[in-house]
């Protein structure tokens, strides 16, 4: 029989401090909290992990394939965002 | 307005381009349905292959024969376990829920590699699973990590990482045995005698058979043939069965300095069909076993999912 | 280190060891059979949680004997009179119900034990202790957690666990005996005095078993022998099949 609808949630973890959360991939589990205890023994077995985050994989929003035009080309042209748009002098350090 | 046939003559180019240009195929893209379905197969045939290869190694973890052999041995079927979990994971990014694949698992309808239909009679079989069967996934996995599928490459990035341990502890084992005792030498070289050949045959038929090499090589799936694979192992895995001071069970293994290869004997390609065929030793065990846990674990799954609910309707009301 | 201490404190250590061996090769029986993989896995990191602290327990009673037996040899060579394990942790694993129920009547025993144990004046102990401590409130969240679900959970999942509880919950009170010998170390400050965690332990087994709308058992019998050999039937058999390859290659390096 397929029984069980165990929810499936996205794993999240800060490997280090100072770093972003990154995802590292699913599972599924009943709760959020028995989600974060499977995500600690799943993708920290050697200990990667100082911070976890789980979302259920139903609660993430993601923009859309045909949408991406509009999504993404806006940014595009925002190239001051970008840390190479600026000509910083070779002698000037630490920028 | 574009009519709807050229819009997936659009899509397409636009995948061809991205494998054209080595880029990643990521959940949300186009795809073609035979590169999903392709996908499928391979990502979870791979993850039944991490699951029921926890079994005939799972054998031996109540027997280890020393505490640090029992300790390694249960890390290492636990790896197993969350790569087979990376793996159905991966494969649900396309489509397909984990459901659905333990159901085509225990029906018969997908596969698992047919090595773990072998059985582990003596200690000695868990050092060549580790050294053989592990060696030659890690060679067909490193390919994998720069596979065409972005869910896919990075799980195997990964196992990579996690599986470098799995080989060095089988050889070490095999160490153990080599320079130990006459009995222990004869039990590790029982061990290579009867996992040399199915770890041969892991690497999949020969390219002259092989349905889905060319195609899965043109879509970046794959990126070297099952011959390719195979021969790399003959030549790595060689030299370390002479250090061993174990015998290869082929006589018609020898040096060819000319072309900076083993060759090898021919491999027993009937054996490998009966086997996937269902006629190995542990085919059926190792189904029944899995279909027995699951079963066993229904009521836990139910209950599991009611309490949730019930928590879930608790906090909505309160 | 006087005599009778350095023999109290080998059998001290050597109870502990054999409570995580038993306990982990118990739990290492799970393996490839749990509810779901993401089950199979915690299970893996539980077992390995006890197998880890056993190495480290007879690693050092073997020390403190000072007779050069190491780990392997006080694990595979002592036969079952020999062994000082708690009988709660020898019992088969049963349903995930039963394993669930034995967990958390020995996880929320360990926590506070551990955490007073990790002021032993013992340091190898203490440190021990002070790792055991982290692994226990991992696991008693764990078993809590599942004794919950499992109890609030179907009518047949409720049936289920309160039989695994009344099955093992006879099992208990030997946690809380202090014999002579450890009251001999918890006067030198080495052990803990297991009678004073008693009344925690059952509050907090019946804050759960509130939360999993399961009553206490209701159970008159209560065995105890472990620590002086007498063990189930059950122990025999886990100990031939552990011990197999010692046994039947005497001697060998593996």
């Amino acid at each position: 029989m397929s029984d069980h609808k165990l929810p499936l949630f996205e794993v999240f973890i800060r490997s280090r401090r100072g770093l972003d959360h990154k995802h590292v991939g699913s599972l599924h589990a009943q709760d959020h909290e028995a989600a974060l205890g499977y995500a600690r023994d799943v993708y920290t077995r050697r200990n990667e992990g100082v911070s976890i985050w789980v979302v259920k994989s139903e609660d993430i929003v993601a923009s859309q394939e045909h949408e991406a035009e509009s999504f993404y080309d806006p940014m595009d042209d925002k190239v001051y965002r970008h840390a190479s748009f600026y000509e910083v002098p070779d002698e000037v350090k630490h920028m | 307005m574009k009519t709807h046939n050229s819009s997936i003559e659009h899509l397409q180019a636009e995948f061809d381009a991205r494998i054209a240009e080595d880029a990643k195929i990521e959940p949300k893209d186009w795809m073609p349905a035979a590169y999903r379905k392709t996908l499928i197969r391979q990502i979870s045939q791979h993850a039944h292959s991490e699951v029921i290869g926890m079994q005939p190694e799972g054998n031996w973890i109540t027997r280890a024969p020393s505490l640090r052999r029992k300790a390694v041995l249960m890390a290492k079927v636990q790896d197993e376990a969350g790569h087979g979990l990376y793996l159905y994971s991966a494969a649900e990014t396309l489509g397909m829920s984990r459901d659905q694949m333990i159901a085509d698992l225990q029906s018969g309808k997908a596969k698992y590699s047919s090595i773990f239909n072998y059985p582990t009679l003596s200690w000695a079989d868990i050092g060549a699973i580790g050294w053989l069967v592990d060696g030659a996934a890690i060679m067909n996995q490193v390919m994998l990590c720069r596979c065409s599928y972005g869910p896919y490459s990075r799980g195997m990035v990964r196992i990579c990482k996690e599986e470098s341990f799995h080989q060095r502890q089988g050889f070490e084992i095999m160490l153990t045995l080599a320079q130990g005792s006459e009995e222990q030498k004869a039990m590790a070289q029982d061990a290579l005698n009867r996992w040399w050949w199915p770890s041969l045959m892991m690497f999949g038929p020969p390219d002259s058979e092989s349905a889905n090499t060319e195609q899965s090589m043109a879509w970046r799936i794959k990126r070297q043939t099952n011959d390719e694979l195979r021969q790399r192992f003959v030549d790595q895995t060689t030299p370390q069965a002479d250090y061993l001071g174990l015998t290869i069970p082929d006589p018609d293994l020898k040096w060819d300095a000319e072309a900076g290869h083993y060759q090898f004997g021919e491999v027993d390609w009937d054996e490998f069909w009966q086997v996937v065929k269902g006629n190995g030793i542990c085919n059926r065990d190792r189904i029944r076993q899995h279909v027995k846990a699951h079963e066993d674990g229904t009521w836990v799954r139910e209950a599991a999912q009611a309490h949730a609910e019930r928590k879930a309707a608790a906090a909505e009301a309160a | 280190m006087d005599a009778q201490t350095q023999q109290d404190l080998f059998e001290y250590t050597l109870r502990l060891g054999d409570d995580a061996l038993t306990l982990g090769h118990r739990i290492s029986e799970w393996t490839s059979k749990a509810p779901f993989l993401e089950e199979d896995i915690a299970l893996g990191n539980i077992g390995l949680d006890f197998v880890g602290r056993a190495r480290l327990l007879l690693t050092y009673a073997g020390e403190v004997e000072n007779l050069g037996r190491d780990e392997d040899q006080l694990a595979y060579l002592r036969d079952i009179r020999q062994y000082r394990n708690l009988l709660i942790c020898e019992l088969p694993i049963g349903n995930f119900a039963d394993t669930m129920a034995r967990q958390l009547l020995v996880d929320a025993f360990e926590l506070p034990y551990f955490q007073a144990l990790s002021q032993s004046s013992d340091r190898t102990l203490a440190g021990i202790a002070g790792k055991a401590v982290k692994e226990a409130q991992y696991h008693l969240r764990h078993s809590s957690g599942w004794v919950v679900r499992l109890g609030d959970g179907t009518e047949e999942s409720h049936g289920k666990m309160a039989d695994a509880l009344s099955k093992v919950w006879g099992y208990g009170p030997e946690m809380f005996i202090t014999d002579e010998v450890e009251q001999r170390l918890v006067d030198a400050g080495i052990a803990v005095q297991r009678e004073e965690l008693r009344d925690g332990w059952q509050a907090q087994i019946e804050r759960v078993l509130e939360e999993a709308t399961l009553a206490v058992p209701d159970v008159s019998w209560q065995v105890d022998g472990g620590r002086r050999g007498e063990h189930t039937e059950y122990l025999g058999h886990m100990l031939a099949e552990m011990q197999f390859m010692q046994r039947a290659y005497p001697g060998l390096q593996w």
